[in-house]
């Protein structure tokens, strides 16, 4: 039976002309030759609450946030759960990891969270994970086999070795552009992990695959990067239909390698410049990329957002709702197999805003 | 005669303010790398206020959302600021910044801190053609 999924719906939930008035949100219609194999997730990241002192956080990533949580909450249809894709917090610390669950405990969703580079080393993820949960995971959703990595860890010797306290290691690691960091790893414990999990499930059974950083190389100075993003990709090269979902890098980024479709997904916090707009490097971003608009740093949540994610027969679609801006679809494209953005993706459809430099 | 012209010696070398002449173009390699090192620490101090919170009031640096300095087109200005409503210098948009994001307090045009900031933007810029104006 054929039915038409109406995102017009959207904001039902809300009840309320006005507010939806004022949401940026341009929405999208959309139907699936099989409805009961589709199905949506939202997907929230990067919200870096960061901590001033006393009860104060940085006001302008809270309200981030907060607004994600609110909006996510307003979709209707009604996503079957939310992903966090990791960096609830700046610095690790406790405040900050309570703080970001809190506002995260609106949500009325069940919620998978996804461990951040931020998240993780001041205790190596301790905390976080007797909020959440363990750092990496796997569960099955309507025939689609989900996996959750921990792809910030490093080189044990950076880690354990370097630095005089935890702080201080946090700090370094916080800093995107640190020379003193170190390149992100899924590392061989999970990859062992990973295969066992993976020989579990048939080849035919839809992956997808969720990291914070990038399972792929695409500007090291920055760790938009995965130091074993091979090792990973060849794991899961036996997989029909194999989808990758990654946050840290704070900005729409896609590729198709082989099997796998990668897609990347907004901050709530802030925007990061395109490694292409650093003089001094070369960077690997996909050529078939559109970019995301330059921000408006006037506007506080331009450039930011979240987006909801169909599963449409075993690849996902993914939507940017973002602020400021009109709303962005990258999907997969089967005829030409890979994903596609469904209005810029053509040379002469593109706008000035998306030439970064 | 040969006391008034020792006289005048004399005296045009007291108002050129140095015994021995020294010719422009006879600077030497030592003062190359002297002028590169002064330049190098003023870049440095400017790193270390861009990822630094010394400029802020809430803990958020400069780094946070311009790694390297990235997305700060220094090569772009003066140009029209839209949001502004005028043409303004990239020291305008440095303090626009630190009000904003960084909930601090504007810096002097001419600080210390304010031509780090600058020196360092630059830097990170170089080799990048000047494009003035644009968007």
């Amino acid at each position: 039976m054929n039915k038409a999924i109406h995102r017009r719906d959207f904001l039902k939930g809300a009840g309320a002309l006005a507010l939806a008035a004022s949401l940026p949100i341009n929405l999208v219609e959309m139907a699936f030759a099989d409805s009961s194999q589709n199905f949506t997730f939202a997907y929230i990241s990067d919200a870096h609450i960061q901590h001033i002192s006393g009860s104060k956080f940085v006001r302008n990533w809270d309200r981030g946030l907060i607004r994600a949580v609110a909006e996510t909450n307003l979709l209707n249809p009604k996503p079957d759960f939310v992903l966090f894709g990791g960096d609830l917090a700046q610095l690790g610390t406790k405040a900050e990891l309570d703080h970001g669950a809190e506002i995260m405990s609106a949500l009325r969703y069940k919620t998978h969270y996804v461990m951040g580079e931020h998240d993780y080393y001041l205790d190596m993820g301790e905390y976080w994970e007797k909020l959440f949960g363990p750092q990496y995971y796997s569960f099955d959703h309507k025939g689609v086999h989900f996996i959750v990595l921990n792809s910030v860890r490093t080189y044990d010797d950076w880690t354990y070795n370097r630095w005089p306290t935890a702080e201080q290691r946090m700090l370094e690691m916080a800093g995107l552009d640190n020379p003193n960091g170190s390149p992100f790893m899924v590392g061989e414990v999970q990859r062992k992990w990973l295969k066992a999990d993976l020989d579990k499930v048939d080849k035919k059974t839809p992956l997808v695959v969720l990291s914070h950083s990038p399972l792929q190389k695409i500007y090291k100075g920055w760790n938009f990067w995965t130091e074993d993003a091979e090792e990973i990709q060849e794991l899961l090269k036996p997989f029909a239909k194999v989808n990758v979902i990654y946050g840290h890098v704070h900005q729409i980024q896609y590729n198709q390698i082989g099997n796998i479709s990668f897609n990347a997904v907004m901050a709530t916090a802030w925007p990061w410049p395109y490694p292409q707009s650093y003089a001094q490097a070369e960077s690997l971003l996909p050529k078939m990329t559109v970019p995301m608009n330059r921000a408006d740093p006037f506007f506080e949540r331009d450039a930011t957002g979240w987006q909801f994610i169909n599963v449409n027969s075993g690849n996902v679609d993914m939507t940017f709702t973002l602020y400021n801006n009109a709303t962005r679809t990258v999907r997969y494209n089967p005829k030409t197999g890979r994903p596609e953005d469904v209005t810029y993706q053509a040379e002469a459809a593109r706008i000035p805003a998306q030439t970064h430099y | 005669m040969n006391v008034v012209k020792l006289t005048a010696l004399i005296l045009g070398l007291l108002l050129c303010g140095a015994v021995l002449p020294a010719l422009a173009d006879e600077f030497t390699e030592a003062d190359l790398k002297r002028w590169e090192g002064e330049y190098q620490s003023v870049v440095e101090k400017g790193r270390a206020l861009w990822v630094g919170t010394e400029l802020s009031s809430n803990g958020v640096a400069c780094a946070q959302c311009h790694p390297n300095a990235a997305n700060t087109h220094p090569e772009t200005y003066p140009k029209f600021q839209k949001q502004i409503g005028k043409v303004a210098e990239l020291r305008h948009m440095i303090n626009w910044c630190i009000r904003n994001p960084l909930e601090g307090a504007d810096l002097d045009f001419d600080s210390a801190e304010m031509l780090a900031l600058e020196a360092y933007i630059a830097w990170e810029r170089r080799n990048v053609p000047l494009a003035p104006g644009k968007h």
